[in-house]
């Protein structure tokens, strides 16, 4: 079993809500292809906050963006990247709604193999990029969704919704498959099921109609609400997140509200779609201190309230710290440890992570602060070293040649994992070293 | 803990030592803006900064901290004279530079300079790195062409960037060696006293340090007096010997920064220390949330500028006997009908209501609804409720906010507070609780929020 799979057997009980594997979205240039997401992998459950943490040029917003599939050209969600919405209820919804873009995996079981399929020319993959050691673990859904088959005519262009125990009518088992939807079930999925909050509230916000109309227009097209109703419902929700005097500011407009309103506005009108999953891309950053301590609180509490799934992007370790319950780091497009929060700040791994807590200034005592030299590069190529190495204390030879994987701090807790040819801890640095090699291949060593 | 009064207009900041060396003086400083045109908002001026008196010593770093729109960056402004003072004196050692004008000013500004947070919008990207920082030079025909390019390489070197680099331009550095470019610049006619705008907040964490490493070293070597504007108080508290907290364009506490963050004084200091997220998931500090957004500086409230978000508020007497609850949402109650006074309402809105037509405005049900929820109120005030229910059916909200405030009001909100010494240093606050007729802050907020 693949370390990402096993992450989230024990993580929680909960089953994900959304399960990003090898994402991988790059920007095409006239000069060079920016990878600014380079295979990363995580799940999302109801009701806990997982954070993505990482300074600019780590990849953390265009993650973010992916998710949502707000990327534009000369942007692009790589082949083999796959992010899954696996709710039951959603994939009956979609299945439904979408009968003409349905993938009956169970059917095409019989017909395809993904063996056969790995080993066709026109197909590029390695199980690896599955997470799998052996293609004996790669399941036909995960060649299929992930974009690899798609020249062979096997499925449509457009079929996202992925049926693999039921039947298409009635499906018991399956995922909507985020990086294929278009059209309408692109619309349904984003803003339906998943809402985003921006940094600047306004970018959600149309200055030109009052903050209840925009409301009004998610409440119509995700509730089917019209009229007096609805703008009742709007009143309610600005109300819900804590803005005083509702049913007079729904009147209003953008410019008639405070930053910390408008973020609160925009909360409103991601609610008003009843979201199961909300993807928070530095909410609070372009906030006061008193004013995010009030958003952070809002979140908290609708959380609570409605068992959201919250993804919270931030280069604000205390933020971190404060409202998440599982963290990611990410570096140079790559997630490079994660760990339960507090784990993390208790026990930091990479050399990256503990470089990033200790240069906060107040978390030391000492004269000088500590400093992480040099800057976060931009990868272009698939990396063949550790991205990490031109400004680690602790880099040696191997560093610039062999990629580490993410791998459990101790050889043995998924709970934990970080990439750094260092790990397991319990291994001496050439073990490590080897035992990093292997999982690249498709290691045996377990 | 010593509670004598001072007050801000005659002998503040005696209580330093003897020796301590004193560069700029600020007395009583005033900045408002507009206020002298005719027309509907003409008669009131926004009050950016309202009344400020504090000293900054020789080579000492005096941070400067507070939310948007409290009047920090003013303040900085004004001091080096970006701005114009509109009352109060500022003097420099001994000469007071708010009355300088032309050739003297120009003269001056040699001794004060500033850093800008954003150092992309602050450096010229037609202009190479070299005629950046040589430009002040320039203007104040500092020695030869020749020594000036000199100087430049020099100040490059100081700053941690390369000679080479000259004639390179703005955009082929990152965001921290853009703000070493703006440093050297600010260096280039050597100054005394620098005005640092919160000069890391653009930048990552770990380039963040950096520049402040530098700004640590250069003020080691070259004995310069720093005022660091900030809202990031963890970077304060690092790099400052002293911290000014500000709010509505007055400082509420200033004192020295170690003691002002383990053991504030002020309700607002305490309030804006617990609302930053600490890096450290186990910590279950009890936060104070506040209420609200900082009042329009144009409407300052008549007693505490803090009075109307303020957790320790002082309640008047006679009410002891209030919950918690039923006081915040009279607060909330205030805070709904101030706000309505200062929206305009459109002409529209106004006919539609004069014709009987459904108006945007929720009636007072709705709001004591809202205010009030499932709090039960004392029947002793429902007569004060009832009469404000009847001002804002007339559609009188200020008239309304009287009635509330003739019952409601405490010793915050009728009377502007002293400034009080709090402690040996001479740390000050400026908070009617420090008189021992009160309860002190802590103990106060220790019984409301914990
Ligand atoms: S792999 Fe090497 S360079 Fe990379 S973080 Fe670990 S020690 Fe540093
Ligand atoms: S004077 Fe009153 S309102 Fe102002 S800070 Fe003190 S307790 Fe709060």
């Amino acid at each position: 079993m693949s370390i990402e799979t096993q992450l989230h057997d024990t993580a929680s009980s909960q089953e994900p809500i959304i399960d990003v594997k090898n994402l991988q979205t790059a920007f095409f240039t006239d000069k060079e292809t920016i990878l600014a997401v380079d295979g990363v992998s995580f799940a999302i459950r109801p009701g806990q906050t997982v954070g993505i943490v990482g300074e600019s040029g780590s990849g953390k917003s265009v993650t973010a963006r992916s998710i949502m599939r707000l990327i534009e050209s000369p942007g692009r969600i790589l082949e083999g990247s796959s992010i899954r919405f696996t709710r039951t209820g959603t994939v009956q919804t979609f299945a439904t709604k979408f009968d003409g873009q349905v993938v009956d995996v169970t059917k095409l079981e019989n017909e395809y193999s993904p063996a056969q399929l790995l080993e066709d020319p026109s197909v590029d993959a390695t199980p690896q990029e599955f997470d799998c050691d052996h293609v004996s673990e790669v399941s036909l859904a995960d060649v299929l969704a992930s974009g690899y088959a798609d020249d062979l005519g096997i499925i449509d262009e457009d079929d996202c919704v992925f049926v693999t125990g039921g039947t298409p009518q009635n499906p018991t088992d399956g995922f909507v498959e985020i990086t294929r939807v278009s059209g309408e079930a692109k619309r349904l999925m984003r803003g339906g099921r998943i809402g985003m909050i921006f940094q600047d509230p306004l970018t959600s916000l149309n200055p030109v109609y009052t903050v209840g109309n925009q409301i009004k227009e998610s409440l119509r097209l995700h509730q089917g609400l019209r009229g007096r109703e609805a703008t009742e419902e709007a009143a309610n929700l600005l109300e819900a997140v804590g803005i005083p005097d509702a049913r007079r500011r729904v009147e209003e407009y953008p410019h008639e509200f405070s930053g910390g309103m408008r973020q609160r506005a925009v909360i409103a009108m991601a609610l008003a779609c009843e979201p199961e999953v909300l993807i928070c891309d530095e909410p609070t950053t372009a906030l006061d201190v008193t004013i995010q301590a009030q958003i952070l609180e809002l979140l908290a509490d609708i959380q609570e309230e409605r068992d959201l799934a919250i993804v919270f992007i931030t280069h604000d370790m205390g933020v971190i710290a404060n409202v998440t319950d599982k963290v990611n780091v990410m570096y140079a497009g790559e997630i490079i440890e994660t760990a339960g929060v507090e784990r993390l700040f208790e026990n930091p791994k990479h050399p990256y992570t503990r470089g990033l807590l200790e240069s906060i200034p107040g978390s030391q005592t000492g004269e000088k602060l500590r400093t992480i030299d040099g800057n976060v590069p931009t990868p272009t190529e698939p990396a063949t070293d550790c991205r990490f190495a031109p400004r680690c204390p602790k880099e040696f030879d191997e560093c610039t040649q062999i990629h580490p994987e993410l791998v459990p701090v101790d050889g043995e807790d998924e709970d934990h994992v970080t990439a750094c040819l260092l790990y397991p801890e319990d291994r001496s640095t050439p073990q490590a070293v080897e035992y990093h090699q292997r999982q690249a291949r498709g290691g045996e060593d377990r | 803990m010593s509670q004598d009064a001072i007050h801000p207009e005659t002998d503040v900041e005696t209580a330093g030592s003897p020796e301590e060396d004193v560069m700029v003086e600020v007395r009583n400083l005033k900045t408002y803006y507009g206020g002298d045109k005719p027309g509907p908002f003409g008669g009131r001026p926004v009050r950016a900064v309202d009344g400020v008196t504090f000293d900054i010593r020789r080579g000492e770093t005096l941070g400067l901290v507070g939310e948007s729109g409290c009047g920090k960056t003013t303040l900085g402004r004004t001091l080096i004279q970006l701005e114009n003072a509109t009352d109060g004196t500022i003097r420099f050692d001994g000469t007071d530079i708010t009355t300088l004008n032309g050739y003297e000013l120009k003269q001056w500004r040699r001794n004060a300079q500033m850093v800008f947070q954003d150092p992309d919008s602050s450096l010229n990207d037609r202009m190479t790195v070299g005629e950046i920082v040589r430009e002040p030079l320039d203007v104040h025909e500092w020695g030869t062409p020749r020594e000036r390019r000199q100087r430049v390489r020099d100040l490059l070197d100081t700053v941690g960037l390369q000679r080479e680099h000259y004639y390179r331009y703005p955009h082929q550095f990152s965001g921290g060696q853009r703000q070493r470019i703006g440093i050297a610049r600010t260096l280039a006619l050597e100054p005394e006293f620098i005005v640092l705008d919160e000069p890391v907040s653009a930048l990552d964490v770990s380039v963040q340090a950096e520049v402040i490493n530098l700004l640590e070293e250069l003020q080691d070597d070259f004995g310069l007096t720093y005022l660091f504007i900030a809202h990031d108080l963890s970077v304060v508290r690092h790099i400052c010997d002293r911290v000014a907290v500000m709010y509505l364009g007055n400082i509420m506490e200033l004192g020295p920064t170690e003691e002002l963050f383990s053991d504030p004084a002020n309700p607002y200091t305490h309030s804006l220390l617990s609302a930053i997220p600490e890096p450290d998931p186990t910590s279950d500090a009890e936060r104070i949330t506040l209420h609200g957004t900082p009042p329009n500086p144009r409407y300052p409230p008549d007693g505490c500028p803090f009075s109307t978000r303020c957790p320790a508020r002082i309640r008047p007497p006679g009410y002891d006997d209030l919950d918690d609850e039923v006081w915040q949402a009279i607060t909330t109650l205030e805070e709904i009908l101030r706000e309505r006074m200062r929206a305009d309402r459109s002409i529209k809105d106004r006919v539609r209501g004069m014709l009987g037509l459904e108006t945007r405005y929720s009636t007072i049900d709705e709001i004591y609804d809202e205010a009030f929820g499932d709090v039960r109120v004392p029947s002793r005030i429902e007569p004060t409720l009832d009469d404000v229910a009847e001002h804002v059916s007339a559609n009188n909200e200020s008239d309304a906010l009287e009635v509330l405030k003739e019952e409601f009001s405490g010793a915050c909100q009728k009377q502007k507070p002293e400034y009080y010494t709090v402690s040996n240093s001479g740390r000050r606050s400026y908070c009617h609780r420090h008189d021992p007729e009160y309860r002190s802050p802590e103990q106060t907020l220790d019984d409301r929020h914990r």
